[in-house]
């Protein structure tokens, strides 16, 4: 008898970078139009992910101007390209939803340096 | 040639297609399943083949299904069935001879399963048929899950056949027919049929192509 892990455990990617909550990202998404194809970058502050394996996905939000965009991508999806890890923000909970509620100085989140960082996979 | 395959459901996950969509999809291993027996005209009045499906023990089989399976030289199986085919379909098989998924829904685009449903035991109409509560407030006391009334009163004067009660929910046989058969692993006799299959994980299921 299969597994259903092994399965599942089968789609996941092993090609991103280690980020969370804070971080800013560039997502490099893979959009198709028609026939052609071609890279968007988007790029924004990751503001949740949610864990389940293959079903993982995180939200990344941006300010565009003045209107706030979130989007949501499935970590293992064949959509993203790369992900680009600009810079590592210190913050104190896992979902930053209450961003949405803050603009310009006060939405700003301060770098993190780890005192011992991870190893880049 | 209407082929059906026992199988396991392996349980749910997602996959992603070329545009990246996200797919649910039900795995199930189907077979392999091993010829055990052929039925003909002449020996029993109609034919078919019966297939057996997972090994089981020779302790756990009884004198008279050892003799049966002997005669087809096969391990005893733990689940068998039969299917009805045609004489010139049953002519390509023989007795022992295994079959994989893989060949025969290679060409498939859509299936039909059937499993046994996740048993609920003896449940209220609530669960069973969907009915609506009644009102928790508005002076309600000891009427929340029950069925309202029966039928009219003096005419018909008694309670038509069929009225819909609590009794039995679920353990019994489904068919969810036209599933779209997403991929398939022919090593593994994996099948990745799309939307969800019914019966419980690890569940007995058949496999059919679809008859629509």
């Amino acid at each position: 008898m299969e597994s259903i892990q092994e399965i599942r455990d089968q789609g996941l990617r092993d090609d991103l970078p280690d980020f969370r909550a804070g971080d800013t990202v560039r997502v490099h998404v893979r959009i198709t139009e028609g026939e052609k194809q071609r890279i968007q970058v988007f790029e924004g502050v990751v503001i949740a992910r949610k864990r389940g394996g293959i079903h993982a996905t995180f939200t990344v939000r941006k300010v565009s101007y003045g209107v706030g965009v979130e989007r949501v991508f499935p970590l293992h999806g064949p959509v993203i390209e790369k992900i680009e890890v600009k810079s590592r923000g210190r913050v104190r909970r896992s979902r930053l939803f209450y961003l949405r509620e803050l603009t310009g100085k006060a939405a700003r989140i301060r770098d993190r340096r780890d005192k011992n960082p991870r190893k880049e996979s | 040639m209407t082929h059906e395959f026992l199988g396991r459901k392996v349980g749910m996950t997602q996959i992603f297609d070329e545009a990246g969509n996200r797919i649910p999809v039900t795995v199930v291993q189907a077979g392999p399943c091993t010829v055990v027996q052929k039925k003909t005209d002449e020996t029993d009045g109609y034919t078919a083949v019966q297939l057996g499906f997972e090994d089981k023990k020779e302790k756990h089989t009884s004198k008279g299904e050892q003799g049966h399976f002997a005669k087809a030289s096969v391990v005893p199986k733990r689940h068998l069935y039969e299917i009805r085919i045609s004489a010139e379909d049953a002519e390509g098989l023989e007795l022992g001879q295994e079959l994989a998924c893989g060949p025969i829904f290679e060409e498939v685009k859509k299936v039909d399963v059937t499993g046994k449903s996740k048993g609920r035991g003896f449940t209220g109409v609530i669960k069973r048929y969907g009915f609506k509560m009644g009102t928790a407030s508005h002076g309600t006391h000891e009427f929340f899950r029950h069925g309202g009334a029966m039928s009219a009163g003096s005419y018909p004067g008694r309670v038509l056949p069929g009225k819909k009660m609590a009794g039995q929910h679920g353990n019994w046989n489904v068919t969810t027919s036209g599933l779209r058969l997403v991929r398939v692993d022919a090593e593994k006799n994996l099948l990745f049929i799309r939307g969800a299959v019914p019966g419980a994980n690890n569940g007995l299921v058949r496999v059919r192509p679809s008859s629509r």
